[in-house]
């Protein structure tokens, strides 16, 4: 099989990393920045659970091993891939990745919050969450500031 | 193996994949920040039905819920609070990233063409670690969902980690915009003529079911797919739905504001405790197996949970149920702390205005 078909979620997934990381730098808007670092976390994410799918496997529920559902599932597949690659005759999707993204979503949002709050912050002190209106208040706010600093200087 | 039921199942991924490519494409292109915002919760919630087609029911249920649910209501606080009109746009601006974007893309997929095929179940990634905790979990920890026998047991410390990264990041955002509504709530409207009759009803009916659903995912989380991170997020909704259909005054006199801080350092307190408990026991920080003194185990009857002769069962059963009772503390009073932060800026600012 090519390429383009084997590795076609890995490609995927790449692609709408960039779309993040692309809403992340082309905009000048706090608010639609954080938008994109929040496509590019979920996006990692897909990465992950990409890796760890195993073909013509199930959930990593120990359950099923011994239940009419884990016979039926290990009946549509060839017994010798199940006897090579499953466990008690049940193949299973890899569950490590499950567990890092997992937890990474939450903190993903907890973490999204706090920038959120700091933009929050950012509109109050400049009025603005444009990056380039807040350089230039902050430019106008030295100029004022510094003839005076250096009077109080000398 | 069986050709139809596989390529069927990979046509799904590649669909839902296309459909996230899609939704993506539009997120970039909107100019509206609501739009954009509610174009992010679509991309989650297509995402979560993408991870269920990937066998991770577990992550599926987080997804659904933080990014269609929590994420999206802290945005659009986020937008109600600064207020900001439409992104500007200016296409000069648009070359520098998209080349960046273009030369890192072709790279990552250059690497792409060295990683094992997807679906191989004799990868580095799913033939050693992956496939060791499959085997081991029945007979070291006895519970079957082997997500959250990693994640509360073997992986123990790292959760321990996330819980407090989880935990400061409430108390960031409370320390930048304040746990909670700093005036005096002014009184709901009285509700004459209340044209909302139909989603305060409909949320009244939905909020116990919300909460026991969410002790549902928490208590059946070693069985099924399920455990604290999730119930965690899910019963943080009940309070959140609560606030947007009755208003935030009503939801803090019901679930004050102490008392949402409070339970979140609980929730850390309890999973380190457990901890500390199983060190004084004799183990290793978070080893369950040494959760019950000695004189304890042998009063556990044989046979009466798992196999006969782990006593130590008890201990991981009972240590995993201690510790997800701690993450779901800390997760769901951290995004009740972070929603209060949100909402109650917003009503100090009516406040002010008016």
């Amino acid at each position: 099989m090519s390429m383009a078909v084997t590795h076609f979620n890995y490609i995927a997934v790449i692609v709408l990393m960039m779309i993040g990381l692309y809403v992340l730098f082309a905009t000048g808007n706090l608010i639609k920045r954080m938008v994109g670092l929040a496509l590019f976390q979920t996006s990692t994410a897909l990465f992950y659970i990409s890796l760890g799918k195993v073909s013509g496997g199930t959930a990593a529920i120990t359950i099923y091993a011994d239940s009419p559902e884990g016979r039926a599932l290990a009946a549509t597949l060839d017994p010798a891939y199940v006897d090579q690659f499953g466990i008690n005759g049940v193949v299973y999707s890899n569950p490590l990745p499950h567990v890092l993204i997992l937890t990474a979503i939450v903190v993903g949002v907890a973490t999204l919050s706090v920038g959120l709050s700091i933009v929050v912050r950012i509109r109050e002190a400049y009025g603005t969450v444009e990056t380039d209106e807040i350089e230039a208040v902050a430019r106008v706010e030295a100029a004022q500031s510094g003839p005076a600093r250096s009077e109080a200087g000398a | 193996m069986n050709d139809i039921a596989l390529q069927a199942s990979f046509a799904l991924n590649v669909a839902l994949l296309l459909m996230l490519v899609i939704v993506g494409i539009a997120i970039a292109r909107s100019r509206s920040l609501l739009a954009s915002i509610l174009l992010l919760g679509i991309y989650s919630l297509v995402s979560a039905a993408w991870l269920v087609v990937m066998d991770a029911a577990d992550v599926a249920f987080t997804e659904a819920v933080v990014g269609a649910g929590i994420s999206t209501v802290v945005l659009l606080g986020a937008i109600l609070l600064v207020r900001a009109g439409p992104v500007r746009h200016d296409w000069r601006m648009t070359i520098p990233p998209a080349l960046l974007v273009l030369g890192v893309g072709g790279l990552l997929i250059y690497a792409v063409t060295g990683l094992p095929e997807f679906g191989d179940p004799a990868s580095p990634a799913n033939a050693h670690v992956g496939r060791s905790y499959l085997i081991e979990t029945p007979k070291e920890i006895g519970v079957p969902n082997v997500v959250t026998a990693v994640l509360s047991s073997y992986r123990g410390f790292d959760t321990l980690g996330e819980t407090v990264v989880v935990f400061a990041a409430g108390i960031g955002v409370a320390l930048m915009l304040g746990f909670g509504p700093r005036s005096a709530l002014s009184p709901p409207p009285v509700a004459t003529g209340d044209h909302h009759v139909v989603l305060r009803v409909t949320a009244k009916l939905l909020i116990p079911l919300i909460m026991l659903y969410a002790f549902y995912v928490q208590f059946h989380g070693d069985l099924g797919a399920g455990g604290g991170f999730q119930a965690g997020v899910i019963l943080a909704v009940a309070p959140i739905l609560h606030a947007l259909v009755f208003g935030l005054r009503e939801t803090i006199e019901a679930i004050p504001v102490h008392a949402v801080r409070s339970v979140a350092a609980l929730g850390v307190l309890l999973f380190a405790g457990v901890g500390l408990v199983c060190i004084l026991n004799g183990g290793d920080f978070l080893d369950y197996d040494y959760l019950f003194p000695p004189s304890v185990e042998a009063m556990i009857p044989p046979g009466l949970m798992g196999d006969p002769d782990h006593a130590h069962h008890w201990g991981q059963h009972f240590g995993i149920f201690f510790i997800e009772l701690g993450v779901l503390f800390t997760v769901s009073a951290t995004m009740v702390t972070i929603f209060y932060g949100f909402a109650g800026r917003a009503a100090d600012e009516q406040e002010a205005a008016s």
